[in-house]
């Protein structure tokens, strides 16, 4: 009797188990697909673009000598890395060695690597403040935030160098994220008193070109020598890429981005607007600032590095979220930050060999494809919140 | 039911169904920066029960709901549910407890019902969020409950005002706490999306003993549906109790301080304003056959006047709302001389009549009588409103 019951119960169960089973497989079907694909696909456009970017130059270097190429300089410094007998004696001679090796290790590896970490992280934080400020159309460029970072590097680029000609990476990032928390706090200021969205925008258009004066107003008055630095960076490129910017916007980057993943699960619930959070648990103060400080830290970090650069933070985190059909920020946060470097790379890639060999600003190619999708987004949601929804 | 398998938190116990403090708000004041708008909020509930919040618009409804959501900072007294008040919950605590479905227009981009359901588990998942079998079985059932499951897929962008609603409400239930906050969840709804949400929270009010706190405009649905209503008028509480109680006599004029215009809160009917001035008249009507011909009567302005009818006839309470003299008689009372001879005379006098076509049975022959009196007289006797 007991063991009849026991095969029910047993039935049963297994029947449950199956129909819920099929609930999660169909519910996860399309989407368990679509984002690998997405993700398989960013990592082929990326390594591709990777090799077209060390091909592709004043010198061209042959595809299959670019394997054979990387392959001695990463063996040479491992050997050194372990401790070997005079690795760095060993570098020095491979890269005097070649003019190959050294255009590729001195100048367009360390170019490429940094277009990818920087751009992903402008993607990464465009996604943050979306967060923030509910909205898509959010982004460290059209808030203005890139252009007050400037403006605090330009000032102390200008003050540094006349009085100690001498500038660091650290220096440069602590100025720029300096300029990005203050123009954020002011644009914040504004939003407490206009929620209307499209508002917001001007205000930060308008505090962009503010502080695109008091730059202005800065180098007028600064030697010679100074402007040469800050016309050629303000411009925003990343031809002055070196090793030691590499290491340092890696590092920043890499922090920034798993500090920006472990805020998904809030991220998540503050889509449903700040009161549905709050009554889930969120501690929406501390993650409204946690986003904010991450969100600066990021986009610091690039105009530091690069100068301020248009609509990468704007465009990415959509492209990410049609292709993915999904806004989950664990999702959106890692795979925006791929789309990021992947789109800076061929970005870079055209600013540099288009008109070679003048080069490009990088803002110029960028505005180019990202500006159009931001109209796109905005002509959208005119017509889809045509009633009563702040922009 | 359908295989549900609710945990039915401290149905037993100190707290059961039976003790009235199990949610509680003594002496609590609510209001805006730090001013309150509303004092003296005293409310005590058993678990299970529904507590309504009635009033005009602009009352506080959604501010007393808010500040026993945890949204807003009291100002005053507190709010305690079994004996604890909830101020000293930390926010993980608070989300475990209480849910809330809110009036706030809410936008997420490319998020499925089920996602958003799904949010509901945010205070037991793990710190990157990850749904464990249990967390999808429960966001399943919540969807079930609200018969959203063809939902499921959809883009919560893309869905209409009442289905937003339910995934709303399926979301409060995902969390799994034993109160519920609703503000207004009926609002913008048609009747069908109406009954459907308030029929979910009857049922999870039965079967899972939470404890509901909502707000309405409907007031007639309000007092077929709550345990407890909860009248907010002015900076003071109106009155609360059983809606019984509250709903008699002229206290939702009060309520609402209407001046024309009468509800049945029996019926739950409301009625515009009765026509002033002489009948013009004669409705001779029973059994709710009068009723239409009432309506139609107001609309077109006409006073009239009815009978004879018994006071427990459905025609009857209407016909008090409406119209300007009533010929009636006790509830299963036949029908007196008296009563019948002033109708008569009253029908004679006015000329005209229409016959709402009430059947004649041996209880209001007195009707058929007046019928009959009205034809020897040669007055006329129409059956619709249209030919006057």
């Amino acid at each position: 009797m007991l063991e009849k019951y026991g095969i029910i119960v047993n039935f049963v169960r297994a029947g449950y188990n199956e129909s819920t089973k099929d609930v999660e497989r169909s519910a996860m079907g399309k989407q368990s697909i679509r984002i690998p694909v997405v993700v398989l696909g960013m990592i082929l456009l990326f390594l591709t673009g990777l090799i077209l970017n060390i091909a592709i130059g004043s010198v061209p270097i042959a595809p299959l000598r670019i394997f054979t190429l990387l392959g001695q300089g990463i063996r040479i410094q491992m050997d050194s890395l372990i401790g070997a007998a005079h690795g760095g004696d060993a570098m020095h001679r491979f890269l005097t060695g070649s003019t190959e090796a050294r255009i590729l290790f001195s100048i367009r590896l360390p170019r490429i690597l940094l277009a990818a970490i920087l751009g992903g992280a402008l993607a990464v934080s465009g996604f943050l403040l979306q967060s923030f400020f509910g909205n898509p159309i959010a982004g460290p460029f059209v808030l203005g935030i890139s252009s007050g970072a400037k403006m605090i590097v330009g000032i102390t680029m200008i003050f540094l160098l006349k009085n100690i000609s001498f500038m660091n990476s650290a220096v440069m990032v602590a100025a720029a994220f300096a300029g990005s928390l203050l123009v954020t706090g002011v644009v914040l200021l504004f939003a407490q008193k206009v929620p209307n969205m499209s508002m917001l925008l001007v205000i930060g258009i308008m505090v962009s070109y503010l502080c695109g004066a008091v730059t202005d107003f800065c180098v007028t008055f600064a030697d010679d020598q100074n402007i040469v630095n800050l016309t050629a960076w303000s411009m925003g490129s990343f031809s002055g890429a070196d090793w030691e910017a590499v290491r340092f916007s890696f590092v920043i980057c890499m922090a920034g981005l798993v500090l920006s993943w472990l805020l998904a699960k809030p991220m998540g619930a503050y889509a449903l607007g700040e009161a549905y959070a709050r009554s889930m648990g969120v501690p929406v103060k501390t993650f409204r600032i946690s986003l904010i400080l991450l969100s600066s830290m990021l986009s610091g970090c690039v105009t530091a590095f690069a100068g301020p650069v248009s609509f990468v933070g704007i465009a990415i985190p959509h492209i990410t979220k049609s292709l993915t059909k999904t806004s989950r920020p664990g999702v959106v946060i890692p795979l925006s930050f791929l789309t990021g470097a992947v789109f800076c790379l061929y970005c870079d890639l055209l600013a540099r060999t288009v008109f070679a060999p003048t080069e490009l600003a990088i803002s110029t190619v960028t505005s180019v494809f990202g500006a159009p999708v931001v109209i796109y987004m905005m002509i959208r949601r005119a017509k889809g919140h045509e009633s009563g929804v702040a922009l | 039911m359908d295989g549900f398998s609710w945990t039915t938190g401290q149905t037993e116990g100190e707290y059961g169904m039976g003790d009235f403090s199990y949610f509680e708000t003594k002496d609590l004041s609510v209001g805006y920066h730090g001013k309150a708008l509303i004092h003296d909020i005293c409310v005590s509930l058993k678990k299970g029960e529904i507590l309504t919040l009635i009033g005009p618009n602009g009352a506080g409804k959604s501010t007393i709901l808010k500040s026993i959501a945890r949204q807003l900072q009291t100002i005053r007294g507190s709010v305690c549910v079994q004996g604890q008040n909830i101020s000293e919950w930390n926010a993980r605590e608070a989300a475990c407890h209480l849910a809330v479905v809110l009036t706030d227009r809410i936008h997420p981009e490319l998020m499925t019902c089920r996602e958003l359901v799904a949010m509901g588990r945010y205070p037991y998942t793990n710190a990157v969020g990850r749904l464990t079998g249990e967390d999808r079985r429960r966001t399943e059932e919540a969807l079930a409950l609200v018969h959203g499951e063809e939902l499921a897929e959809k883009d919560f962008m893309t869905l209409s005002d009442g289905q937003k609603q339910r995934i709303l409400l399926a979301r409060a239930i995902c969390q799994d706490t034993e109160i519920l906050v609703l503000d207004e969840p009926t609002a913008y709804l048609d009747i069908r999306y109406q009954v459907e949400i308030l029929q979910i929270l009857r049922r999870l009010a039965r079967e899972k003993g939470s404890t509901i706190l909502l707000s309405m405009q409907e007031i007639d649905l309000a007092y077929k549906f709550s345990d407890r209503l909860l009248c907010v008028k002015g900076d003071t509480i109106f009155a609360f109790g059983d809606p019984e109680e509250i709903l008699s006599g002229d206290m939702v004029r009060e309520l609402y301080d209407m001046e024309q215009g009468y509800y049945d809160a029996l019926l739950g009917s409301v009625e515009l304003p009765q026509v002033k001035g002489s009948p013009k008249v004669f409705v001779i009507s029973g059994a709710g056959y009068g009723i239409p011909v009432y309506r139609k009567l107001q609309r077109d302005e006409i006073p009239f006047a009815t009978g004879i009818l018994f006071e427990n006839d459905v025609d009857y309470a209407v016909a008090c709302g409406l119209g300007s003299v009533v010929f009636s008689t006790g509830a299963f009372e036949p029908v007196g001389e008296e009563t019948f001879l002033a109708a008569k005379e009253k029908m004679l006098e006015i000329g005209t009549v229409i016959d709402a076509g009430c059947p004649v049975g041996s209880y209001n022959q007195c009707n058929g009588m007046l019928l009959a009196a009205a034809r020897e007289a040669g007055i006329r006797v129409i059956a619709d409103v249209s030919e006057i």
